[in-house]
């Protein structure tokens, strides 16, 4: 503990990564985090799934704190059990015991069920499978086997997406007397589901998806930006008309998630009008839409990890082109495999073209370009001469920056040496 | 495409191949068949093309048309009738679940491909489609699943996955590409493979061979996708299925393949030093 506490102190002093100190405690004290967590009465959260953890978890938390709960979670996007045990090393006190009403924890499905062998979740929120990382998962079967492990070791409740069949098959599995309720999107925009979810192509096994009841929470847009979150059609129970300060249909799905999580905890006290203004104050988190005010004109940096997220992201954007570049690294955190790029289609992209790519694998995405006839006018490797082209080209306008992770890490890096940046993991308030 | 996933049987629609136009699959207008229309068939387009694999049949499709031919991109499900025509044929890897699908199809087209095979029809095998062109797949639990016999090759699973970016060397040159199979497998006697590593693993991470090569059928575990960024490789493939589709030598147009060249180039710069 002490020495965890240590090494945190000494990492921040170089500036260093998230996860370190945690693998210190972890290595002290295995007991660690059952210990921490034992005294938290209101619920021991898992949020867990390939895409949209970070940002429904954030959703999560302050829709519960909007309720006046007191919430730990694990603020930096670092999902990984040491990441949450990093987190905790700042906030106890030195008898190890968190204070706090709930704890909500984002984990990917891996390192989720790591966890869940210290201690059992409360509840679950299960939001989607998708090819991510595939060097550390290979394959989607298995991923979906992870989190329905994760599912059945639930002690109290879970929430799961009805639309994707990987998940909404999870109910099956789920011990007797758990609660189990589901988050999904309205019969008016499942037209747009295909391009959100990966194919399951198990569809032969008879599976018949649930049907959504009054406590299950579902998605209907008004417009581009505002939409409410039904439960059932009593209309007292809904929540919104709400606008998110970040754009797109996966942002809505994810407060749509975390809303119906939030109900799920806070039973009678949930109130939906508490909750839509919640969700209209949550800034988008670090790398999901954020805005980078440039000498006037906002630089957006979307993060890119895999085909869903970045169709989404395309689609997104794609009905408002502005000056774009693509930034592809290939470390093991950006994932090391490129062949995903060549699962989405860049055709919105086609009209207006792409100012520069970049990256270590910036003729990797060139050609990729080129094979859905999208123009690129320059290919350049170094981010930071991309970056300066990219900017120089296109001064007064709006612009747009898709990246894989290290690339926007390393981009970000730069931009906050220039401008006004929260520093990575603060709250950008 | 909506409609048909949400449909719970009955005949599977085509997937969009992404920047594939429209009429992609059907035969050109009399008169606009350029130099010769070539009929090129994706196997199991949804149950086995996980990683990109539909990027090579993309690459492809757009390259005979940049030589001036015209395909005509079949996408085969299973239980569906094989396609008449079939100049090349394409396949990718899948997951467990997807390689149990295609398995009782396979059987149904496996005499056609075999065929076609001694033929001289080209066919590009990544992954699960590779091994399954083998004698045999050996599980974990040493239970034997027989393949096609296309390939003489016998994978064997295997706990540790090869996983990396891998560069070959081939009769097409430097070819770069990213390996991810679980599966080792070992080329039988005479069975010459696809490339030797020149950096990764390869078949089996031991005796420096990867992929294989009978007729003019090659497997190999490379995803990447494999073609667009070794354009002399892919152009081979056309050659031959332009020879077979119009009975004359292909007539290659000389296409601009720098940003290709240059992305291949720097990643084999990268992993060869």
């Amino acid at each position: 503990m002490v020495a965890g506490k240590a090494v945190r102190a000494a990492s921040r002093l170089r500036g260093g990564g998230s996860a370190m100190p945690g693998l210190v405690a972890e290595r002290v004290d295995p007991g660690f985090l059952a210990h921490a967590l034992r005294d938290v009465p209101g619920g021991i959260v898992v949020v867990s799934g390939t895409n949209g953890k970070t940002t429904t978890t954030k959703m999560l938390v302050a829709l519960l704190r909007a309720h006046g709960r007191s919430v730990f979670t694990n603020p930096t996007g670092s999902n990984f059990t040491r990441g949450v045990i990093s987190a905790m090393l700042g906030e106890i006190p030195l008898d190890g015991r968190l204070r706090a009403d709930m704890a909500v924890l984002e984990l990917d499905e891996a390192h989720a069920l790591k966890f869940a062998d210290a201690v059992k979740p409360t509840h679950s929120l299960l939001l989607n499978v998708a090819r991510d990382q595939l060097d550390r998962f290979a394959e989607i079967d298995h991923t979906a086997r992870l989190l329905a492990t994760l599912g059945e070791q639930t002690t109290q409740g879970v929430v799961l997406n009805i639309d994707d069949s990987f998940i909404a098959r999870i109910r099956d599995r789920i011990a007797a007397g758990v609660q189990v309720r589901y988050f999904g999107v309205d019969e008016s925009i499942a037209d747009r589901l295909p391009e959100l979810m990966e194919q399951d192509v198990r569809f032969d096994d008879g599976f018949a998806p649930p049907q959504a009841g009054p406590d299950d929470g579902m998605l209907k847009p008004a417009d581009e930006r505002e939409f409410s979150i039904l439960f059932g059609t009593d209309a007292a129970s809904a929540v919104g008309p709400v606008t998110l300060q970040q754009r797109g249909l996966a942002a809505m799905i994810n407060a749509t998630a975390a809303t119906s999580m939030a109900r799920m905890l806070l039973g009678r006290d949930f109130d939906p009008a508490l909750a839509a203004t919640a969700l209209a104050a949550v800034r988008p988190p670090f790398g999901r839409g954020e805005v980078v005010d440039v000498d006037g004109t906002p630089l957006e940096l979307v993060l890119v990890k895999n085909p869903a997220g970045f169709t989404v992201a395309l689609g997104t954007y794609g009905s408002t082109p502005e000056a774009t570049m693509i930034a592809i690294n290939d470390n093991t955190a950006d994932g090391r495999d490129v062949s995903w790029l060549y699962d989405v289609s860049f055709e919105s992209l086609r009209e207006r073209g792409v100012t520069i790519t970049s990256g270590i694998r910036a003729y990797d995405m060139a050609l990729r370009l080129q094979y859905d006839d999208v123009p690129v006018q320059q290919i350049e490797q170094d981010l930071d001469t991309a970056l300066d082209t990219f900017l120089a080209a296109h001064q007064g306008e709006p612009k747009r920056i898709f990246c894989t992770y290290t690339a926007m890490m390393a981009l970000r890096r730069t931009l906050a040496a220039r401008y006004d940046l929260p520093n990575f993991g603060e709250e950008a308030s | 495409m909506t409609e048909q996933s949400k449909a719970p049987t009955g005949q599977p629609a085509d997937l969009p191949i992404l920047g594939e136009p429209a009429r992609s699959g059907m035969e050109p207008e009399p008169g606009q068949e350029g130099k010769g229309v070539i009929h090129l068939v994706h196997l199991y387009p949804r149950e086995m093309s996980i990683y990109g694999d539909l990027g090579n049949t993309r690459t492809l499709a757009a390259r005979i048309r940049r030589h001036g031919y015209v395909p005509v991109v079949h996408q085969h499900h299973p239980g569906a009738d094989f396609p008449e025509q079939a100049h090349l044929i394409v396949g990718g890897g899948g997951q467990d679940s997807g390689q149990v699908r295609v398995e009782r199809d396979l059987d149904v087209i496996a005499d056609r491909l075999r065929t076609m095979a001694a033929d001289g029809v080209p066919m590009l095998m990544i992954c699960g489609m590779y091994q399954l062109m083998g004698n045999a797949f050996i599980t974990v639990e040493g239970k034997r699943l027989p393949g096609l016999g296309i390939l003489n090759v016998t994978t064997r699973g295997n706990e540790k996955r090869m996983i990396g970016p891998v560069v070959l060397r081939t009769e097409f040159g430097d070819v770069v590409g990213y390996e991810n199979h679980s599966g080792s497998t070992v080329l039988g006697e005479g069975q010459l493979p696809f490339g030797h590593v020149v950096s990764g693993l390869g078949n089996n991470g031991e005796d420096g061979t990867e992929g294989a090569r009978s007729h003019n059928v090659f497997g190999s575990y490379l995803h990447g996708p494999i073609l667009p960024a070794n354009p002399a490789f892919a152009d081979a493939l056309i050659a031959m299925a332009a020879e077979l589709a119009t009975g004359r030598p292909f007539e290659p147009a000389d296409l601009d393949d720098e940003i290709a060249d240059q992305a291949r180039v720097r990643q084999i710069k990268r992993l060869v030093s």
